[in-house]
């Protein structure tokens, strides 16, 4: 793993400024792609539409390897998070169930409320309540759960020996064959949230 | 759509292909990692709101206190103006495909809950606030974590991605049943 010693090449008020733009470019690649619409969001875990799916997957692909040249050549650092097993377990078990009930996740959430969704904008309120509620257990939670199976801020190559590159070799053969099964099962029943 | 070969027709479709558009977030993820050396997230800023807006119904001194808030305090800094680069780029693309509308009760849900907006947006408040504590749980939510975190190969992005759907899935079924009706 390659770090930069070097000051980021934008930063201080330019930063600021490319927050704006690059903010503005996922706002508008969320909402052009159906994402920041409740019904594609919930047919996906109904496996209805494969919209978030292909989505996601693509970007981690594509996302990755660039990530990964880059960090090789010495351009981009890498920011792990801590893996806290069991956090993240349950953290991603009530998330799922959120998600569901609510039909987005936090960005596509902005976007979908910034674009006329006022069930939406409820539902940010929501997420202040909710980040309120963990604010206040934060110190119960910082003591009994994110020290359980906290392995730090590993990723597969570090625990599992196989190089990152097999791993996106893997992952473009993975992500291929979902898209393919995916195809055929929408072609048979094409989704019908385009709305 | 015989419009579609050129740039404005483009720019007014409502929905672009999802792999053009994955693959144009992955490599908006290029530019994050490499320009301003962060990676896309969202929910960490949107906890310096909640503080924010938790100050006047817990008191300053509750949230100056609190090692959470402190520790995400609400600042104008480049999580923040992201967030509103979202909102502002939400905006401009439901404007410009002209798709800007009111939804209070989304088609899937009225379906299967009926017309109600109380019931809704109850349902997505509470959905609004599990989503929240969720993420910061797990110290990310989709972006953050399923995205940035597994296209890093992180261990903690891949097992929020794969336990997210899981647990999406059995809800769904909770929630929508397991029919695959012939549908509208």
């Amino acid at each position: 793993m390659n770090f930069l010693a070097v000051t980021p090449p934008v930063s201080g008020s330019a930063a600021l400024v490319a927050a704006v733009v690059l903010g503005a470019v996922f706002g508008v690649l969320l909402h052009r792609g159906g994402v920041a619409n409740y019904n594609v969001i919930v047919n996906q875990f109904r496996f209805r539409d494969f919209t978030v799916l292909k989505i996601m997957m693509t970007a981690i692909v594509v996302g990755g390897i660039g990530v990964l040249a880059l960090n090789s050549a010495g351009l981009a650092n890498y920011h792990i998070k801590p893996a806290n097993m069991l956090g993240v377990v349950l953290g991603a078990a009530v998330f799922g169930v959120g998600m569901v009930l609510y039909g987005y996740c936090p960005g596509t959430a902005i976007a979908a409320a910034a674009s006329g969704s006022v069930h939406g904008l409820v539902g940010l309120l929501g997420t202040v309540a909710g980040g309120t509620l963990y604010a206040l257990s934060f110190p119960w939670i910082s003591s009994h759960i994110l020290p359980v199976g906290a392995l730090g801020k590993v990723r597969l190559p570090d625990v599992t020996g196989v190089p990152a590159i097999v791993w996106f070799v893997a992952l473009i053969a993975i992500a291929i064959t979902v898209f393919i099964v995916v195809e055929k099962i929408e072609r048979r029943a094409p989704p019908s949230s385009s709305s | 759509m015989t419009s579609a070969s050129q740039p404005s027709g483009f720019l007014r479709q409502a929905r672009w292909n999802p792999y053009l558009v994955g693959a144009s977030i992955g490599i908006l993820s290029w530019i994050v990692f490499g320009l301003v050396d962060k990676p896309l997230g969202i929910t960490t800023a949107l906890t310096g709101v909640a503080g924010a807006c938790a100050t006047p119904v817990l008191g300053a001194d509750t949230v100056s206190a609190n090692a959470y808030f402190k520790q995400h305090a609400f600042k104008w800094d480049y999580g923040m103006l992201f967030l509103v680069g979202v909102a502002l780029g939400g905006l401009i693309s439901a404007l410009v495909s002209r798709s800007f509308r009111a939804e209070v009760v989304p088609a899937v849900w009225r379906e299967r809950f009926g017309p109600s907006a109380a019931k809704r947006l109850a349902a997505a408040f509470l959905g609004g606030a599990l989503v929240m504590f969720g993420a910061r749980l797990a110290d990310g939510c989709t972006s953050g974590n399923g995205i940035s975190g597994s296209l890093q190969l992180a261990v903690g992005g891949w097992t929020f991605f794969l336990v997210l759907f899981a647990s999406g899935i059995v809800t769904s079924l909770v929630l929508f049943g397991a029919g695959r009706s012939a549908k509208n």
